[in-house]
């Protein structure tokens, strides 16, 4: 079986939906955290397969910096997470609700 | 002899001290009274001063440039001469002895330093007036006249009688401005100056420059005249401004306020007097009206206060009516002696108040001649003035009206029985009010025990007795006429032997009808008319009826626009809406952040849809 873009871009599409569903469906700010990087990735490989098939590096380097600029994110992100747990020892989106009007 | 800068003190005397006692002595009520009598005596003094060296006649000016706008250029200057210098006198001379016996009659008042912080700068206005040497800052001396008597008439503004009766004085008199306002604006559109001895010239040297607009600007200046020298229709508003102190209404309704119209005509008679004119046969006929208007009323008023008043109404009409006969000097001579006159009567009413705890009513009063021999005798005299009596002040200048209504070109021989039978009317109802009030037997307690009143209030009355009775040998007329023209009088003997018959069929009637009386046999005999006469003729209620019933139905409209139209549909339609858009959008703001992430996956899906899609 010849594996060709397309079936890069099917996966991307899956993993990106399966994201997107898991950020809308879950309760934990630590699970919709990862279903969100799970969207970054979807798109990382939607790139680098574009970057493969078409014989550009530019993807790949885009890649690496979404990733950079992930890893810097996650590192925020969960400071903050920690700190709201912390301060108000919940972690459910139900409960985080102070900004409405 | 440069003595340019005398004029200036003069005026701004009154001012200084008006400003000072409002700034520094409002505490000390000896102080501020000696500052605001210094400051006219001083004035007084001044002008006497001024004509001693520089003698009367010769139109002089002495002025700074004001205000330069393009074509338009306004002095502040003194035009001097012999009308106002005369006029000044008067102002400060009356008004003086009208300030000494304020210090007398306000002794017990706490407001006053206040009320002569008011007097000076009254006094200031007038002066204005009285020495402005064109339209503009004619006028704005003119309103603050207004503004003065305003607040002296509201001086006891605690009372609502009061408070009202200023606020009639002056709303009346902004109806009389606005057409002098327009008549200002009228004669500078057309000639395009301000400047009385420039329009002077200027119509001079050519009658009919003013063309169709002639008749019509003249009756615009007399507009302002009507408001202040209190005309028909005008007229409502000097009754009630009685409620001021009677010293105020001495000043206002004696030398100064209400001889302001007068003087303006007289100041721009050359406007009325043109060629093709009609302003001066209205001037005339709304002077007669007023006259017979007001000393019929006279005769049925029981508040010894409002009789002078409607008495001063109707002598302003014999004036108003003598400029409309192309008569101005015997207008500003008449003037001249009521304003002395006309003083000592409203002061001596002022002292027979005082004496009597202000008690107004005349049936309540009677022999106050015997208990107050000084403020009787010269009440007395001033009646005898009033009325026209040879040889006092009065009779001569009353007599030159009379004449002056057969003579020259506007004779009219309506007007000459019209005011002949005024002064009938005049002599009738001063000796009413001084048999009821001064001679017989007193009516009521109070004036039992009536006691003289101070020297500070009877010296002022002595001193204006003296002008009052001799004034007439004076050469006034004289004086006035090097300016304003000597009047040519035909019928001179008539006119006398009208005037003096009038005087004894008055005296006769009122000496027959109120000899001894208890009450007033006048209202019995004349029923209706006399309930009519007694209600003013109903000029309050009519004007209540329509000029007033009118006017709040216009601020009702308004009142009703402002609130639905403006403040409703516009203001709270603005506000309301937004505010409705805002409690829908925020229900949006859940603070739940699966929905928020749902919406943007769908809204994402949405555009997916229209870019890619199509």
């Amino acid at each position: 079986m010849n594996v060709g873009l397309e079936h890069y871009l099917v996966v991307s599409v899956l993993l990106f939906c399966l994201g997107l569903l898991g950020v809308i469906v879950r309760r934990n700010l630590l699970v919709i955290y990862m279903s969100l990087e799970l969207m970054l990735n979807a798109a990382n490989l939607a790139l680098v397969a574009f970057s493969r098939f078409n014989n550009n590096l530019n993807g790949q380097v885009m890649v690496f910096f979404i990733i950079t600029v992930a890893a810097a994110e996650v590192a925020v992100g969960l400071a903050l997470i920690v700190a709201l747990y912390r301060k108000h020892r919940t972690a459910h989106v139900e409960d985080l609700t102070w900004l409405r009007l | 002899m440069n003595l340019e800068f005398l004029p200036w003190l003069i005026l701004f005397l009154p001012l200084a001290a008006a400003a000072g006692i409002t700034l520094f002595t409002l505490r000390d009520r000896e102080l501020s009274a000696r500052l605001s009598i210094g400051a006219i005596l001083t004035s007084f003094v001044l002008g006497v001063l001024f004509i001693a060296l520089n003698g009367l006649h010769g139109a002089r000016e002495t002025s700074v440039t004001w205000l330069h706008v393009g074509g338009l250029q306004v002095d502040f200057g003194l035009r001097l001469d012999a009308l106002s210098l005369l006029m000044l006198l008067i102002v400060t001379g009356v008004g003086g002895a009208i300030h000494v016996y304020s210090k007398g009659y306000m002794r017990e008042d706490p407001g006053q330093p206040r009320y002569f912080a008011c007097l000076s700068l009254f006094t200031f206005s007038m002066l204005g007036i009285v020495l402005a040497n064109n339209f503009l800052m004619l006028f704005i001396f003119w309103e603050l006249v207004g503004v003065s008597s305003y607040l002296l008439i509201g001086f006891w503004f605690e009372k609502p009688s009061a408070a009202d009766a200023s606020k009639k004085a002056f709303l009346t008199n902004r109806i009389g401005d606005f057409g002098f306002l327009l008549g200002i604006l009228l004669v500078w559109a057309t000639l395009g100056s301000l400047h009385f001895g420039k329009l002077e010239a200027l119509l001079k040297s050519d009658p009919a420059v003013l063309g169709t607009l002639t008749t019509v600007a003249g009756l615009l200046i007399f507009c302002g005249a009507m408001g202040k020298s209190a005309q028909f229709p005008l007229h409502v508003w000097l009754p009630d401004a009685m409620e001021g102190p009677t010293p105020v209404s001495a000043l206002i309704h004696a030398a100064t306020m209400v001889a302001a119209g007068v003087y303006l005509l007289c100041r721009v008679f050359f406007l009325l007097d043109l060629p093709g004119s009609h302003a001066l046969d209205v001037i005339a006929w709304i002077g007669g009206v007023t006259a017979l208007l007001a000393a019929l009323i006279a005769l049925q008023q029981d508040d010894i206060k409002r009789i002078l008043a409607y008495s001063t109404v109707s002598q302003l009409g014999y004036m108003v009516m003598a400029v409309g006969v192309a008569a101005p000097t015997p207008a500003m001579y008449h003037l001249t002696t009521h304003a002395f006159f006309k003083a000592l009567l409203f002061l001596g009413a002022g002292s027979v108040l005082h004496a009597l705890h202000h008690e107004q009513n005349i049936w309540k009063m009677g022999g106050v001649l015997w208990r107050m021999p000084v403020t009787g005798v010269t009440f007395l005299l001033g009646t005898l003035a009033l009325c026209g009596v040879p040889p006092f002040s009065g009779f001569f200048s009353k007599d030159e009206i009379i004449a002056a209504t057969l003579s020259g070109a506007h004779r009219s021989p309506a007007l000459f029985a019209l005011a002949v039978g005024v002064a009938v009317l005049t002599t009738f109802y001063m000796f009413r009010l001084v048999i009821v009030a001064f001679l017989g037997m007193p009516r009521a307690g109070g004036a039992e025990q009536a006691k003289e009143s101070p020297l500070l209030m009877t010296l002022p009355l002595l001193v204006l007795a003296i002008p009052s009775v001799v004034a007439g040998f004076w050469q006034i007329p004289q004086a006035y006429a090097e300016q304003l023209g000597h009047p040519h009088l035909e019928h001179t003997a008539l006119a006398m032997a009208a005037s003096l018959g009038a005087v004894g069929v008055g005296l006769a009637l009122a000496i027959a009808l109120y000899g001894g009386a208890k009450a007033d046999p006048l209202s019995e005999k004349l029923g209706q008319l006399a309930e009519a006469l007694r209600h003013r003729f109903y000029f309050d209620e009519l004007y209540q009826a329509t000029v007033i019933r009118a006017h709040d139905l216009l601020a009702t409209v308004a009142d009703l626009v402002d609130r639905w139209v403006i403040a409703g549909v516009m203001v709270r339609g603005v506000h309301g809406s937004t505010e409705l858009v805002g409690r829908a959008l925020r229900l949006a703001q859940s603070g739940n952040l699966h929905s928020y992430a749902f919406l943007l996956a769908l809204g994402v899906v949405v555009v997916l849809y229209f870019v890619l899609g199509k």
